[in-house]
């Protein structure tokens, strides 16, 4: 057990260390810059992972690519667009907003929206129908049939009544 | 209008099954070509049998052709090899070939053995051109035609299936338009 846990380690180790090849840069701002990219890329080969994640060789070549790119100076727009003419709007993890991209952007919002339009015009159907009902009896109305109800609701006038039936 | 509300679930359950059901079977692994449309990016590689000799993206300029991705470390290149030696020698398909992230001695053993299908071999040891054609694993099958557009991507095993559905069909077609 304690080898098989020690293996584990090491190999969990080696894979965290595979990804993890030094891209040197001069400021901590590129080196930022650097890791936010790297993470927001997606590996075309493994797709569930980011480039900054992969050990797919071509994630390796897409970090380097972008390192080489940040050292140039270029900004993240033309980074990401230099990646995007590559493999395509596949690999940002948050793609543009367009017409495409609309309704992945929206439909949370769109589905919100309609669930709290729902929520309101049952609330307002519920309320208008229990106000319409309030008035049915008048006043005196009602104290009449307070009357009748407590009568009927004797004890001694509904033993009588089972008894004579 | 209150009995057409209770279907409204059922509605939503059924859109939900065909969105699911037509997503069945589909290879999500593979994406189309950002470059659908455009010309072969710009490159300067050696040819794999003679390092002297330099090819540019002018030598698309010609003709329709298969271009090929593939690597001595790919064993799926293996497996579609010997339809591409078919394909180049009974079918006349000028395939070219592009040897990606290999080793020249490797590469050329290879073709020694197995055959040679390629009219032409680009030897691009760093991936260069592979990186900016966007191929992100071997072997990919490009269809280019004789502007030197880039057509269609083909990620994955060119066997026979795929050459009379998929590749067969295009090359026919951009052969007619130019």
């Amino acid at each position: 057990m304690r080898e098989f846990l020690l293996i584990s380690l090491l190999l969990l180790g080696g894979l965290a260390h595979a990804a993890s090849e030094s891209y040197p840069l001069d400021s901590e701002a590129e080196r930022e810059r650097f890791n936010t990219l790297t993470s927001e890329l997606r590996c075309p080969k493994c797709q569930n992972q980011s480039i900054a994640d992969s050990n797919a060789p071509i994630a390796s070549d897409m970090r380097a690519e972008v390192h080489r790119l940040v050292q140039q100076g270029e900004s993240n727009e033309a980074i990401m667009e230099a990646m995007t003419s590559r493999f395509g709007e596949f690999v940002r993890y948050k793609p543009e907003l367009d017409q495409r991209t609309f309704l992945l952007w929206f439909t949370p919002l769109i589905v919100v929206v309609i669930g709290v339009a729902a929520v309101a015009l049952v609330v307002v159907r519920s309320r208008r129908a229990s106000s319409e009902n309030e008035p049915v009896l008048s006043e005196t109305d009602r104290r009449k049939v307070d009357g009748w109800l407590s009568e009927n609701a004797s004890p001694s006038d509904n033993d009588e009544a089972q008894g004579r039936s | 209008m209150r009995r057409f509300l209770l279907f409204i679930p059922l509605l939503l359950a059924v859109a939900l099954g065909v969105v699911l059901f037509a997503g069945i079977g589909k290879d999500t692994s593979a994406l189309e070509s950002a470059l659908i449309d455009d010309p072969v990016p710009a490159f300067e590689l050696a040819s794999l049998e003679d390092p002297h000799k330099i090819y540019r993206a002018d030598v698309f300029q010609d003709k329709v052709v298969l271009l090929n991705v593939w690597g001595t470390w790919c064993p799926s290149c293996r497996v579609e090899h010997s339809e591409l030696v078919r394909l180049a020698t009974e079918e006349g398909v000028p395939i070219y070939g592009l040897n990606y992230k290999d080793n020249r001695d490797a590469a050329l053993e290879w073709l020694n053995n197995l055959g040679n299908p390629y009219e032409l071999s680009l030897f691009d040891p760093q991936g260069t051109l592979g990186f900016d054609l966007g191929v992100y694993g071997a072997p990919e099958t490009y269809i280019i035609d004789g502007e030197g557009i880039v057509r269609y991507r083909h990620v994955g095993v060119v066997d026979r299936k795929v050459w009379t559905e998929e590749l067969e069909p295009r090359i026919r077609q951009y052969r007619e338009e130019s």
